[in-house]
């Protein structure tokens, strides 16, 4: 009900309008919610989370628990937003919450089912059953039952902002105290006011952020915040971010964040119309209405004055033993049995300061038996606290809580007195278990109107003080966050760069279908004239074993590795010997962790008595580096070697297939292609189309093979030119797919695929790599440990089968037996005769080769012969070629 | 999320850092001296220290460094 008296916040002159539950009211600039809702003589706003209970507007900050609404429509609605701290605008529209069918008419309510499925610790006892009973029953009623604000299903259209902040003193809290210090604080440099509200008026000199709440304090005073930039607008006016989330540094931090007035406990002190005695008299100072006419004042009537002055009838009673009423309350029995009608009840417990920020970042508190609350104790290397938050608080002693039902302590989770003195009684006396059993001040407002009470009767109930027990963590956030603000502008194509190649347009121009490869764009495959996976990777597969094939290997890791002792230092990091490879001349590398087992492979190039290159796979050429200037810098320093990424500088297309040579013999200029020129494992300078090339003879495929390394610059026009060279020869551009059932037929390994952290060397078949000469390597020791030389360790092997067989298949050695000796690593069609075909790491698999294995996947076993890893040309004639 | 101060840039955010575990175990010269069991020690074993440690930090995101520093393992406090 507005008054005549009151109201600094409002502006009585103008009235706009918003819809609550469909019904649409008048309000005034400056209202919240909560206080236009209160205006219009509505108390009931919500149901709560496991009873249903009908609940009101118990406060008029952000402690509030009960007053959570849903604003806003479809995409852009906010479930669980605290009424007290919704500004008013033109339009707005807001939706309770759990109540079903009608806010009014509550069924979960009305059948009282709610209070026999949750009792204290109901989790750990209503559920007993078969796993049938839970999902069939327990899960979809408690579901249906308990709850907030359904989410929004569609992704959220609004924008959010993020920015960093630096300053000398930052202020929480825009209170008295908070302006103060920041004024005081001018003199030391930069200082910026954080306020929650609305009202603060600008200080000089200050940076003041209104509407804006610290949510988390953390480690070397980060304070991070978020500004609700647009929320009090309605949506036609909204220009820039919604909200914008604050990352501060300070070199001191302020605490004014002032402290919150406490619930007393009751037997129905949920009903609306109960609410805090201090919210009370802030409805009628800031926005001019009185929350009932006939008012009843516990625990304090300090201010039963100025609300009888506004035109209120107020009865002032030492205690309260029940309240009574269904939507609102309707009368109170208060301490000697007398009976009073009432249309509100004000409480005063005491005052908790609000200490969040303090102790996320380990504060300690205290508890003040005079003022019954937990003060922060003072710590110079921390945050200063002052004003309230610091325990400058009213000596208010609260009544004594009184048992029966419906005696509420924790509102939002609805925890009842009766639930702190069962677990109590269950033996769960200590804060932190107590916490988790019943769930108090587990819910989305930390409770902050609910830790006080539950920790005073656990203490009660232990017949100590509340000291005794202590408080649990607090934690961020203070009040809750959208996930929004949070990620601001990390999401959708901003979350992680995207990485194409100089090929890419050309790519998406031939309808590739593109894969991710680590932050890499591949085309996994070339699909024409509607063929699906199986059918386009089965072409790229017969054109580059029949054929001629090309494939954009832009994505290789490569690093330049130079310097007088580039051979020592690759000699330590590579398990193979690089000081007698020629210049010009090739080698494939095996590189190992220090605990023996393969971290990459790839090929290395001497491209001038000092300089390397050196490739690295393409999910893994970051990590290569990495581990690379890690060793030279903490171990090998003395090593005059430098190592520089180049992976983006060089461009690479992969000519493979018999016609290879064919193909490049037409664009290739001051190159001898000839094998006996040019072997396998070899490197050469030439030009195409005018711009310089390196042509290294590698392969990946088991065909003969060029790769092309150009300027990224020039990528486009040499890929062109390679491409209308190979037309007659009917050359195919293949994807990753058609790659890896190539590299598979000839047990090429794939990092990550084949290896996991477990697969050394010998494991893999490649302990001809692994030099026998070299001192020490990277890895050296390792192999020699009694674990590394076990015949039984996991080895390749390949497998054929009458059908396809998943990856990650268990295999057995009968097809019922359950001891697992190995898994699946990679399954393909044959590139040519499409017979399925597989790799697998078994246990002493070599032993086995000529036997048969099991293999399950799928509720079904399939027999599988072992064979040789290496399917194709084993003799390597075609590569050499 | 803790400031960390590169010796080559400064202080910076946590987040431009990588953690390289205890400093001042260097990689034996010749780990063919050690028996398997102090090999071993050395792979796998850390002292896991509560209070000063010495570790390495990288400066992942920004010069690309390593450097040492201590840390109070319960406080996160570094020691000048
Ligand atoms: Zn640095």
């Amino acid at each position: 009900m507005r008054v005549a008296l009151g109201g600094t916040r409002i502006d009585r002159s103008r009235t706009i309008h918003f819809r609550f539950d469909g019904r649409t009211l008048a309000g005034h600039p400056g209202d919240t919610l909560a206080s236009a809702l209160l205006a219009n003589g509505i108390h009931l706003v919500g149901r709560s989370f496991k009873y249903h209970r009908p609940r009101g507007i118990l406060s008029a900050g952000a402690e509030e628990p009960n007053a959570l609404v849903t604003i806003g429509e479809g995409a852009f609605a906010e479930p669980n937003s605290r009424a007290t701290m919704v500004e008013l605008y033109d339009g707005l529209v807001a939706r309770s919450q759990n109540a079903w069918p009608s806010l009014g008419h509550d069924l979960g309510a009305v059948t009282g089912i709610a209070s026999r499925l949750f009792p204290a610790g109901f989790y750990y006892k209503t559920f007993l059953g078969s796993s049938r009973t839970w999902t069939g029953l327990y899960e979809p009623l408690i579901r249906r039952m308990a709850g907030l604000g359904p989410a929004p299903t569609a992704a959220d259209p609004d924008a959010y902002d993020k920015v960093h902040a630096h300053c000398e003193t930052l202020v929480v809290g825009g209170g008295a105290a908070g302006r103060a210090a920041a004024l005081e604080a001018l003199g030391q440099g930069r200082v910026i006011l954080i306020d929650e509200g609305v009202a603060t008026p600008p200080l000089d000199g200050v940076r003041l952020l209104n509407r804006t709440t610290a949510f988390g304090c953390y480690d070397d005073n980060l304070v991070m915040a978020v500004e609700r930039v647009n929320d009090h607008l309605p949506p036609g006016e909204r220009r820039g971010p919604r909200q914008r989330l604050w990352q501060i540094r300070a070199k001191r931090i302020v605490l004014a964040t002032g402290a919150h007035q406490q619930p007393l406990v009751f037997p129905n002190n949920d009903l609306p119309a109960i609410m805090i005695a201090s919210a009370g008299l802030t409805y009628l100072r800031d926005f001019g209405l009185l929350v009932g006419r006939r008012i009843v004042m516990v625990g304090s009537s300090d201010a039963a004055d100025e609300l009888r002055a506004a035109g209120a009838q107020v009865i002032e009673v030492a205690a309260i033993a029940a309240a009574h009423g269904r939507k609102r309350v309707a009368s109170v029995t208060d301490g000697q049995g007398t009976r009073h009608r009432c249309d509100a009840v004000l409480m005063a417990g005491g005052w908790q300061p609000a200490v969040h920020l303090h102790s996320q970042i380990g504060g300690r508190l205290s508890f003040d038996p005079a003022r019954h609350c937990f003060v922060p104790v003072v710590d110079p290397s921390r945050a200063r606290l002052i004003g309230a938050c610091a325990g400058d608080v009213p000596v208010d002693r609260p009544s004594a809580p009184v048992a029966g039902p419906n005696a509420f302590v924790d509102f939002q989770n609805d925890v009842t007195l009766a639930d702190i003195d069962l677990a109590t009684r269950e033996g769960f006396v200590s804060v932190e278990h107590l916490k988790r059993y019943t769930t108090t001040g587990m819910a989305t407002d930390q409770g902050k109107l609910s830790n006080l009470n539950a920790i005073t009767r656990l203490a009660h109930n232990l017949g100590g003080a509340p000291g005794s027990v202590g408080t649990t963590t607090f934690r961020p956030p203070y009040t809750p966050v959208t996930f929004g603000a949070l990620a601001a502008h990390d999401r959708d194509q901003f979350i992680d760069p995207t990485r194409t190649t100089p090929m890419h347009d050309w790519h998406v121009g031939q309808g590739a279908v593109f894969e991710d490869v680590g932050q890499w764009k591949r085309p996994r495959y070339f699909p024409r004239d509607g063929e699906d996976m199986r059918a386009a990777v089965r072409r790229e597969c017969r054109a580059v074993r029949r054929g001629v094939g090309v494939l954009d290997a832009s994505t290789l890791g490569k690093i330049d590795v130079r310097g007088p002792d580039a051979a020592s230092f690759l000699n330590l990091i590579y398990a193979n010997g690089w000081s007698k490879l020629p210049v010009g001349r090739c080698r494939y590398g095996v590189m190992l962790g220090e605990d023996g087992m393969v971290f990459d492979d790839g090929v290395s190039a001497r491209i001038a008595e000092h300089q390397f290159l050196t490739f690295t796979t393409t999910g893994n050429a970051a990590r290569v580096l990495d581990h690379m200037e890690d060793y030279h810098q903490t171990e090998w320093p003395h090593l005059k070697v430098w190592l520089n990424s180049v992976t983006e500088h060089w461009a690479a297309a992969v000519v493979t297939g018999p016609l290879a040579r064919d193909v490049l013999r037409e664009v290739v200029s001051d190159v001898d292609l000839s094998a006996a020129a040019f072997p396998h494992l070899s490197w050469r300078e030439g030009r195409i189309a005018g711009h310089k090339v390196r042509l290294y003879r590698i392969s990946f495929t088991g065909e003969l093979s060029f790769e092309v390394h150009c300027d990224s610059r020039f990528a486009r026009p040499i890929w062109e030119a390679l491409l209308a060279a190979g037309e007659r020869f009917g050359i195919t551009p293949y994807g990753t797919e058609a790659m890896h059932v190539l590299r598979a037929e000839k047990a090429y390994v794939i990092i990550g695929q084949e290896t996991d952290g477990t697969v050394a060397p010998d494991d893999l078949g490649l302990s001809w790599v692994v030099s026998k000469s070299k001192p020490d390597f990277i890895g050296k020791r390792s192999l020699a440990r009694p674990e590394l030389q076990r015949p039984d360790r996991k080895q390749l092997v390949g497998l054929t089968m009458d059908a396809f067989v998943d990856e990650g298949a268990q295999l057995t050695a009968g097809a019922a037996d359950t001891v697992m000796l190995g898994h699946v690593t990679s399954s393909y069609p044959g590139a040519v005769d499409e017979k399925p075909f597989a790799l697998a790491l078994v246990t002493g698999g070599r032993q086995r080769i000529g036997t048969s294995l099991y293999a399950h996947f799928g509720g079904r076993s399939l027999r599988c012969n072992v064979t040789d890893p290496v399917f194709y040309d084993p003799e390597g004639v075609r590569l050499h070629g | 999320m803790l400031t960390i101060v590169c010796p080559h840039c400064g202080a910076r955010d946590q987040t431009e850092f990588r953690a390289g575990g205890e400093a001042d175990r260097p990689r034996p010269a010749d780990p063919f001296a050690l028996t398997d069991a102090e090999w071993a020690d050395f792979l796998f074993m850390r002292g896991n220290v509560m209070g000063l440690q010495r570790e390495l930090w990288v400066h992942a995101a920004g010069c690309g460094k390593w450097f040492s520093l201590t840390r109070d393992t319960r406080t996160h406090r570094f020691a000048p």
